[in-house]
């Protein structure tokens, strides 16, 4: 049993003549980090709604809510990939199904693995505003009712203000699973940080260097996004208020 | 839209989806649970163990799993798994590990750092007064652990447990990328042979479905009889 440990590989040429290892490996996690924050934009703006709707007084709206929390969480995602990917241009009217499948590169497998990752952890955000506007008090409603505040207003003005507050530490661990969560990407041929890893293991035959410095910089990524959201949770504190830090789980 | 869909493409391969496909995943998904929640008591033990360097080990690999996405570990360890081998046994090249153990070692390695989390959650919600009593009536470390304190976490945390082993069930799609045979890999493979992407990724969504959401509805039932009991 021998390996050959070769940590220099990260300053060689990849035979593609593009750039180096290290090169290949860093333009991954750009592209990593891109897929991760545009499905983030989509899962925040469509999970908050939907949150919203699964607390309002309406009963079809919190059924509409809670059947797409359903149907999001029981499927695997690997699965809502293909759908996405494979299957959605086929239903689509044909010409616009085309359209779609004849994106040039990067895009065409990288619009569906936004959207999938979006509307996948846009499920797993309104779990969360859900747990939120439901862990304020109900007086903060009424009190919104008794100012003259509409429905809308009491949730723009007294609710989500510090529902989101109070849902931001299990909302940081949703950012880190979609950050990780993208790796799926790599499926449908988007060439991400573990992709560009197995790229470079494929071409090196270096494994486990390619699979450490992957590995390294997931980690790296991790901390740093934790340090930016503890910056951000201190700037937003509302004092003499601690909220309860429920922590999602899952990957 | 829907007029051209298949039924029979769908009949005519259930045998193969479900013999060959369903029947790895779920082996795999049991086999996963039982390792996953021994090793990852194991874990929590660790972690919560007043020897310190223990104590940061576990924690160390606990975090280190959790920080990692879960296809990057599958490469990991179907690369590592055989030189492990081949350290454990002697041999002086890479042992070659089917793909089924491969899968039931990545995935309990890795199930185990979130099992782990539940575990030490559960054994943190017993009452100290607990291992009082235990240590009080000369029981020592492990049987106070054994017969006192993690009956009574396991049994809190059943719910989440089985919640977590859903996720995991889903999870275990993944090893799509090894290339394995599970109940996506099949459905992958007649779906390319015969070109009927459509029908095999939407009636493999539709099982996945129906077994989740029969288990999430499951599970809330439990977790209401057991609240009553408590």
């Amino acid at each position: 049993m021998h390996y050959h440990w070769n940590w220099s590989i990260f300053w060689q040429m990849t035979p593609e003549g593009t750039g180096t290892y290290l090169h290949t490996l860093l333009v991954g996690l750009v592209w990593t980090l891109a897929t991760g924050l545009a499905a983030w934009v989509i899962a925040l703006v469509l999970g908050s709604i939907l949150g919203v709707i699964r607390t309002a007084p309406s009963r079809w709206a919190a059924a509409i809510g809670n059947l797409y929390v359903d149907v999001f969480r029981n499927i695997p995602l690997l699965v809502q990939m293909f759908l996405w990917f494979f299957v959605l241009p086929e239903l689509l009217p044909k010409s616009l199904g085309t359209a779609i499948k004849q994106m040039p590169p990067p895009w065409a497998s990288f619009v569906p693995a936004v959207l999938c990752l979006g509307f996948f952890t846009a499920a797993r955000v309104a779990e969360q505003v859900r747990a939120g506007i439901q862990a304020l008090p109900r007086g903060q409603r009424m009190a919104g009712t008794a100012l003259g505040l509409t429905l809308p207003q009491t949730y723009r003005f007294v609710l989500m203000p510090m529902t989101y507050r109070i849902i931001l530490p299990p909302l940081t661990s949703e950012f880190l699973n979609v950050i990780k969560n993208s790796s799926v990407a790599l499926t449908i041929g988007v060439v991400e940080l573990t992709a560009a890893a197995r790229a470079m293991q494929e071409f090196s035959f270096q494994v486990f260097e390619a699979f450490t410095a992957a590995t390294i910089i997931y980690i790296i990524t991790n901390i740093c996004v934790v340090f930016a959201m503890r910056w951000v949770e201190r700037r937003v504190a509302v004092p003499g208020f601690i909220g309860p830090a429920v922590h999602g789980g899952g990957h | 839209m829907f007029g051209r869909f298949d039924w029979h493409e769908i009949w005519i391969n259930l045998p193969y989806l479900m013999k060959t496909g369903m029947t790895f995943t779920l082996t795999l998904t049991a086999l996963v649970v039982v390792g996953g929640v021994i090793f990852g008591t194991i874990l929590a033990l660790m972690r919560l163990s007043s020897i310190k360097p223990v104590s940061i080990i576990a924690t160390a690999y606990i975090n280190l799993m959790r920080s990692v996405p879960l296809v990057l570990v599958i490469f990991w360890f179907y690369f590592l798994v055989p030189y492990i081998g081949a350290w454990i046994t002697g041999a002086d090249r890479p042992v070659q590990v089917g793909a089924f153990l491969s899968s039931v070692i990545t995935f309990t390695m890795f199930e185990a750092a979130y099992y782990a989390e539940i575990m030490r959650a559960g054994i943190q919600s017993i009452s100290r007064g607990q291992f009082w009593a235990g240590y009080a009536l000369g029981l020592n470390y492990w049987q106070t652990m054994g017969k006192i304190v993690l009956p009574q976490a396991f049994r809190n945390m059943v719910p989440i447990l089985l919640t977590q082993t859903i996720v995991m069930f889903q999870d275990t799609s993944l090893v799509y990328v090894l290339s394995i045979t599970d109940f996506l890999g099949a459905a992958s493979k007649v779906a390319e042979r015969d070109g009927r992407l459509v029908e095999m990724y939407l009636f493999v969504a539709a099982v996945y479905f129906v077994i989740c959401i029969v288990g999430s509805y499951a599970v809330r039932h439990l977790q209401r009889r057991i609240a009553i009991i408590r």
